[in-house]
């Protein structure tokens, strides 16, 4: 009892859990509608992943190429993710995302200007126009600093207007939430620790925002940080939520390869979208090898044309480097296991011999830096060696579209950013992520804000669940006998990356699951050393069975859906098979096991799937599906005669 | 392979601690960051420190290497002679957490006392024009990770605890002139404000800050001395660097600023060693208060210094330097009569009574 007593708690309306992109704009909104608000990080105020994005965010502004618009991006971003997309997020992104760019140049963002003093947009793959607002090749810093300026703004207010800067929006930096607490299926708070202290914390709030990004720790080649454990996927689906799509695993086709050390560190698309080529060891372009049919009409057969489009985008058509990332990501694959890799195992980019030299360190100052320092190459004089690293989860808390709610039993949570579900489908876009968090972050904070508002009894947080919670903290401390969590993360990230890792057959991926039941045992036994003040192996023996839990519905859902599709590639069913685009993988937990089920997809509106050609949807869509187009389309025609 | 290299890593908390000795695996290709990754694995789990992304963009693994305020993921080990022994050590001015985690919550306040962007009136969202050399100056700016090396490093807080209330340090004059060259920010007294309120009156322009910046940011250049230099015409105040470098020899330093506004707790004056503006009233109703109530002798004043003289024991100014055509102010150019009473040891006969 005595310890549940001392706990710190704090009472706040709505608790933002992330504070990157979009926990960030999740609380700005919250905080304007009033809320007393609290955002939790595991790391420093600014320091989330979402500082590292490069590229841009894409929002279908028209400044480039007035042809772009919200229909064109909802297109692209469908072809992107082939179709298994969540179409209402795909539609309320394309419609919302220029706004929420416009709004952050209120906040005080600066991004790179057209001549006519509109937000620059360049290309990126699978975009159809120049559509990513940037700012050089370090968006996200931009993007988050712009967000935690704002905050900051909103503070200052509160201190004109209340006394102090914490009245109504505060920042619980390097913060760990473990455990959320319900009542009932009620949302009632939140339980975490204090880094720096290793004290706890009680958070009694009606309504949770998630927006902890993603689980790339999982894998040891990944460009994803330490932060990236899962927590989020864990704590929805232990509070009753459902995570879907979790399958679907980007591997960005262009991390480093070497030095050892910072393999799988990020090499932007901007790299191709600027004129940067991938050639194999023996100095071919191979990517024109690889243009799979349903992009045939879109990409450029030859070199020439490819070089032409840089200038002249609306008469030619685009280079094969800038298809969507899992085409590329397999390609590089394909390459190196053809043995015509570079010695570290990835292949070339080259950009030095195709751009003058003071032009690559002005568009892409950052990565001339990162080459430059990291690995002693100089970009503007040499190619770089580069190969697939695991990126992105396209899986995620399955979310009601508008509000960003979470499904399943829960009520209170809602979800926004990496760790929600559904909006990408099978493979999310480049730029898509950055606009996806304002977008959904928005719209998760306001809900969350009127969840509260309409509730007529605050949830109640139960003592004993406080006490479980502090006890499964305090246990890897107490344990002496159990294995160092290192050892235990290098073993998981060895199943996922060896089993369940870019191309994915089915005796690996059982095995991936007998391995990830033993690993459960040992991790239910991992001790760590050292007292609670900033241990970092404690912090990791925690996280640990996040990783492990997400693990198991990456490899459940792999073994389960028996085709190729986006972020994944099965070698024994290599094509797309439209019947599975037509289910979600659905995780819950059952007790402690992750259990599986199929869900239909909802049906397109009619002025949505209106908007492709029948020839495209023939490719992703099954006889019967076709069959209602065509009626769709008949009905249409009818009406249009009959007016 | 690899080969073992000798490291000295700083072992400690706020009570304390010193420098422990590890014999570790060294590869090829390899940062000092991954090195202390490779002791957590191995010898010392517990061994505290921040990262993030692994790729100096987030500004979280700031760290003294050899001494070097540097970042740990971007120092690579082939930089080191084979057989140098390499000392990782703390930032030093910030409290020491454990090991090489410092509290910085220094700086996130300072980013909260600096006024925010203000939007232009009546420009719609979306309607934003400016030129991209127009908003180039203020990117430079913009770059910055928050690392917080430069204020690591700055001369004006790095051992001088006392000065911490009243400066604000590089990385945030920095965040006013990036306003302050914002094409569209409506505000029109950043300089101002930097002068009055975030102390740019302390900085001499050492430029340590500019060598330190991972980011490659002309801190010194195209941030301080821009706004100093238009301070300087705005508020006849010229040399204000050299006026300050002298009057602020070996005693507590004075300021040009009204500087204890805040009411925070962290700023409460007796918390931060008493510095005393000369320059005006302080508006700290603490101070007020409590020189009302009577004289806490105690409490720290400037003491009086001689001024500083150049190797001929004559003050390093000229004539044709200085602004003036009379001698400069015994009592120092940045004070100004009469003092507020609070700043005086002088209790009248009459308070003790009450
Ligand atoms: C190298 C790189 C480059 C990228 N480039 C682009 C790009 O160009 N364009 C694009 O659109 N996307 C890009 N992405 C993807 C995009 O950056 C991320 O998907 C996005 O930033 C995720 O944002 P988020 O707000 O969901 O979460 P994050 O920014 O990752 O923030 C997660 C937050 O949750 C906190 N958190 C996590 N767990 C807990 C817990 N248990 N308790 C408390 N807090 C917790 C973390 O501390 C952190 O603050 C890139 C990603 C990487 C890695
Ligand atoms: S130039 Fe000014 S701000 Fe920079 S280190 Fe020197 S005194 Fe500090
Ligand atoms: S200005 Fe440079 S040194 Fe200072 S915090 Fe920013 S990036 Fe770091
Ligand atoms: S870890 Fe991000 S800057 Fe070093």
């Amino acid at each position: 009892m005595t310890t549940t007593n001392r706990i710190e708690r704090h009472h706040y309306d709505v608790v933002v859990i992330g504070a990157g992109g979009a926990g960030l704009r999740a609380a700005i909104e919250a905080r304007l509608a009033g809320k007393k608000t609290a955002i939790i990080s595991k790391s420093l105020f600014g320091k989330a992943h979402t500082v590292m994005a490069e590229g841009g965010a894409a929002a279908a502004m028209g400044n480039v190429n007035s042809r772009d618009n919200w229909q064109v991006h909802f297109r692209d971003t469908m072809r992107g993710g082939k179709f298994l997309n969540n179409f209402r997020m795909a539609e309320l992104h394309a419609k919302e995302s220029p706004q929420r760019i416009w709004e952050l140049e209120t906040y005080g963002a600066l991004f790179d200007r057209t001549k006519d003093g509109k937000i620059s947009q360049r290309n990126f793959g699978g975009h159809e126009y120049p559509r990513l607002a940037h700012v050089g090749d370090r968006t996200g810093l931009e993007l988050i600093r712009t967000l935690q300026q704002k905050i900051v703004s909103l503070q200052q207010e509160d201190k004109a207007e209340l006394g102090s800067y914490d009245a109504r929006i505060k920042v619980f930096a390097e913060t760990t939430i473990t455990e959320l607490l319900l009542d009932g299926e009620k949302v009632a708070g939140a339980f975490g620790y204090y880094r720096e202290s290793g004290e706890f914390i009680l958070f009694e709030a009606p309504a949770v925002v998630l927006a902890t990004g993603g689980v790339g720790r999982s894998y040891k080649v990944t460009s994803n940080s330490w932060e990236y454990t899962g927590d989020g996927h864990a704590l929805a689906l232990r509070s009753g939520a459902t995570l879907i799509n979790m399958e679907f695993l980007q591997f960005h086709p262009t991390g480093m390869v070497w030095p050892p050390s910072v393999k799988g560190i990020l090499v932007t698309e901007s790299v191709r979208g600027d004129g940067g080529v991938l050639k194999n060891s023996d100095g071919k372009r191979f990517m024109f090898d690889y243009v799979p049919d349903v992009f045939r009409k879109q990409y450029a057969e030859t070199e020439e044309e490819a070089d032409r489009w840089y200038t002249d985008p609306d008469n030619n058509r685009r280079p094969p480097e800038l298809l969507p990332r899992d085409e590329v990501a397999r390609a590089i694959n394909s390459e190196v296991k053809a043995g015509r890799g570079t010695p570290a195992g990835g292949v070339y980019l080259d950009i030095a011999s195709r751009r003058s030299a003071e032009e690559i360190r002005r568009r892409l100052p950052s990565m001339y830096h990162q080459f430059k320092e990291l690995a002693d190459v100089d970009i503007t004089k040499e190619p770089m060696e580069v190969g697939p690293t695991c990126h992105y989860v396209m899986g995620g808390v399955e979310v009601d579209p508008d509000s960003g709610a979470a499904y399943g039993s829960v009520r209170g949570l809602f979800a926004a950013g990496e760790v929600s579900g559904g909006m990408h489908g099978s493979n999310r876009l480049g730029g898509n992520s950055l606009s996806d968090l304002l977008v959904f972050g928005k719209r998760a904070g306001g809900h969350a804000a009127s969840y509260a508002d309409q509730l007529t009894a605050r949830p109640k947080v139960a003592i004993g669940a406080v006490e479980a919670a502090v006890e499964t903290a305090l246990a890897p401390l107490q344990r002496d006998t159990g294995e160092s969590p290192y050892q235990l993360q290098q073993d998981l990230q060895a199943v996922m990356g060896d089993l369940v890792g870019i191309i994915r057959r089915e005796g690996e991926l059982a095995d991936a699951l007998g391995r990830l039941a033993e690993l459960r045992e040992r991790v239910a036994k991992v001790s760590a050393v050292g007292g609670r003040r900033y241990n970092p192996g404690w912090h990791l023996a925690l996280d640990l069975r996040n990783m492990l839990v997400v693990s198991e519905c990456t490899a459940k859902a792999a073994l389960e859906r028996q085709e190729s599709r986006g972020g994944h590639t099965r070698e024994d069913f290599p094509t797309m098979d439209p019947k599975w685009r037509r289910v979600n993988l659905v995780c819950s937990l059952d007790g402690d096991a992750v259990r599986l089920t199929h869900k239909p997809l909802p049906k397109m509106r009619a002025e949505l799937i209106g908007l492709f050609d029948r020839a495209e949807l023939a490719k992703y869509l099954t006889d019967e599906e076709l069959a209602d187009f065509d009626a769709l389309v008949a009905d249409a025609d009818a009406e249009e005669a009959g007016n | 392979m690899g080969t073992k290299r000798h490291f000295r890593v700083w072992r400690g908390d706020d009570s304390g601690g010193d420098l422990q000795d590890y014999q570790v695996e060294v590869n090829e290709g390899e940062v000092v960051l991954d090195i202390i990754h490779r002791l957590q694995a191995t010898d010392a789990p517990d061994l505290a420190c921040r990262w993030n992304c692994k790729a100096g963009k987030c500004g979280s693994c700031s760290m003294e290497i050899n001494g070097m305020p540097k970042l740990g993921c971007m120092t690579r080990m082939s930089t080191f002679e084979e057989n140098e022994t390499v000392t990782v050590t703390p930032l030093r001015t910030f409290p020491v957490i454990r090991d090489l985690v410092t509290d910085v919550s220094f700086n996130y306040e300072k980013a909260r006392e600096t006024p925010a962007f203000a939007p232009p009136a009546g420009v719609a969202p979306g309607d934003y024009r400016m030129q991209q050399v127009d908003v180039e100056r203020s990117q430079e700016f913009r770059k910055c990770i928050e690392c917080f090396l430069c204020q690591n490093t700055c001369h004006v807080i790095r051992d001088h605890d006392e000065n911490k209330h009243a400066f604000a340090g590089p990385r945030y004059f920095i965040r006013a002139a990036e306003l302050d060259m914002h094409p569209l920010d409506a505000r029109t007294d950043r300089r101002e404000y930097a002068q009055a309120e975030q102390g740019l009156g302390f900085c001499n322009i050492t430029k340590c800050c500019t060598e330190v910046c991972p980011e490659h940011i002309k801190i010194t250049d195209n941030g301080i001395i821009p706004m100093k230099e238009r301070v300087v015409d705005r508020r006849y105040d010229p040399l204000v660097w050299l006026g300050n470098k002298i009057f602020r020899r070996g005693q507590v330093p004075q300021t040009f600023v009204t500087s204890a506004k805040h009411g925070d707790a962290v700023h409460s004056h007796g918390a931060q060693g008493g510095v005393h503006s000369h320059a005006g009233d302080s508006h700290d109703p603490a101070a007020e208060a409590q020189a009302q109530a009577g004289v806490n002798w105690h409490r720290e004043v400037p003491k009086p210094t001689a001024p500083a003289v150049d190797d001929n024991g004559k003050l390093p100014l000229t004539e044709l330097t200085f602004d003036r055509a009379a001698a400069p102010s015994p009592f120092g150019d940045d004070v100004t009569f009469p003092l507020p009473p609070e700043h005086l040891n002088f209790a009248h006969p009459e308070q003790d009574k009450h």
